[in-house]
């Protein structure tokens, strides 16, 4: 989902930065108030931004003959709300642009929009949702993970699309061609990183401090059984 | 829970792995599992031969060595974090079971 440095045109480049700056200024106002509270608290959030910096870090083959990357932004937004996980989302971002040339800071703006924003907001509405609904609460967190990961990679084909559509086709064909590339292939790894934020969660929650019990109830049932 | 976790993890293994099984090389060449990000790269290019690019990375890993190199890193300041954290939980889970 990393768009490269340089592949948006200026105008986009701007455009999708300021879209994404009201929403990075109201994540680092929730990430100074969690920071404010216990230790505990710190440090889930260490845990959840290192669950981020490992999945983004992984590039796995997929059925499609290529490689790409979950994003491991589900689990922050689901413990801390979606405010955290633009943040954290940002902050790996900014990592990768900077030290590994993987994306860019012209088109970070883009970048954090697609992984942080839509895969954050994706995450934390389907959890809501599940939880409300009382629906299994695993298989709700799966999802949120799964979900927010697909989004993301069809966000960038999007984005793509919309910078860059086909001479021939327009938009839509861009936006199949874009598609076929990200969307298909990240499906297995969509799956991996819902498996994986259930895992995540469940070793978490065994031994975890009251703060995530009241946003992950199952917790508590299982720890006394 | 402990099963569940197990079966998570091979569950996980298995996705990954399935892949490297059953995709053959291509016949003409082209490289196997390539990255995603590399090839929307080359269909930009595609759409539009006469886009270039307008901003070059600030600083680039010199080889594939020293970028494999930043992403190990990456993933492991992530593990750091993470396990850390569980580490920290259960040992005070455990203490506090003792008193």
């Amino acid at each position: 989902m990393h768009i490269m440095e340089g592949f948006l045109p200026v105008k986009h480049a701007i455009g999708w930065g300021l879209a994404s700056a009201p929403f990075l200024v109201y994540g680092f106002k929730k990430l100074s108030d969690e920071m404010k509270k216990d230790s505990a608290n710190r440090l889930m959030l260490g845990s959840a931004a290192g669950f981020t910096f490992i999945l983004s870090s992984l590039k796995i083959p997929s059925v499609t003959g290529s490689c790409s990357h979950p994003t491991g932004t589900a689990l922050g937004a689901i413990v801390f709300g979606p405010g955290i996980g633009f943040v954290i989302g940002f902050v790996v971002l900014l990592f990768q642009a900077l030290l590994l040339a993987h994306g860019g800071l012209t088109t970070i703006g883009a970048n954090t929009f697609s992984m942080a924003i839509v895969g954050s907001l994706v995450a934390y509405s389907i959890f809501k949702v599940g939880k409300q609904l009382g629906c299994n609460l695993k298989v709700t967190v799966f999802l949120a993970a799964c979900l927010a990961d697909l989004a993301t990679y069809c966000t960038t084909s999007l984005q793509l699309a919309f910078a860059f559509p086909d001479p021939v086709s327009g938009f839509v064909g861009a936006l199949v061609k874009f598609m076929g590339i990200f969307a298909v292939t990240q499906i297995p790894l969509a799956i991996s990183e819902g498996l994986l934020t259930v895992l995540v969660l469940n070793l978490l929650g065994q031994h975890a401090p009251d703060s995530l019990k009241t946003v992950l109830p199952y917790t508590t049932k299982e720890a006394r059984s | 829970m402990k099963i569940q976790n197990i079966i998570l993890i091979i569950a996980v293994i298995a996705l990954a792995i399935t892949p490297l099984l059953i995709i053959k090389p291509a016949s003409d060449g082209t490289e196997l599992f390539a990255g995603a990000d590399g090839q929307a790269e080359t269909l930009i290019t595609e759409i539009r031969p006469d886009y270039t690019p307008w901003f070059a990375p600030l600083w680039e890993p010199p080889s594939g060595e020293i970028e494999s190199l930043l992403f190990a890193l990456q993933a492991a300041i992530g593990s750091g974090l993470l396990f850390y954290t569980i580490g920290f939980f259960r040992g005070r889970k455990k203490a506090a079971a003792v008193k």
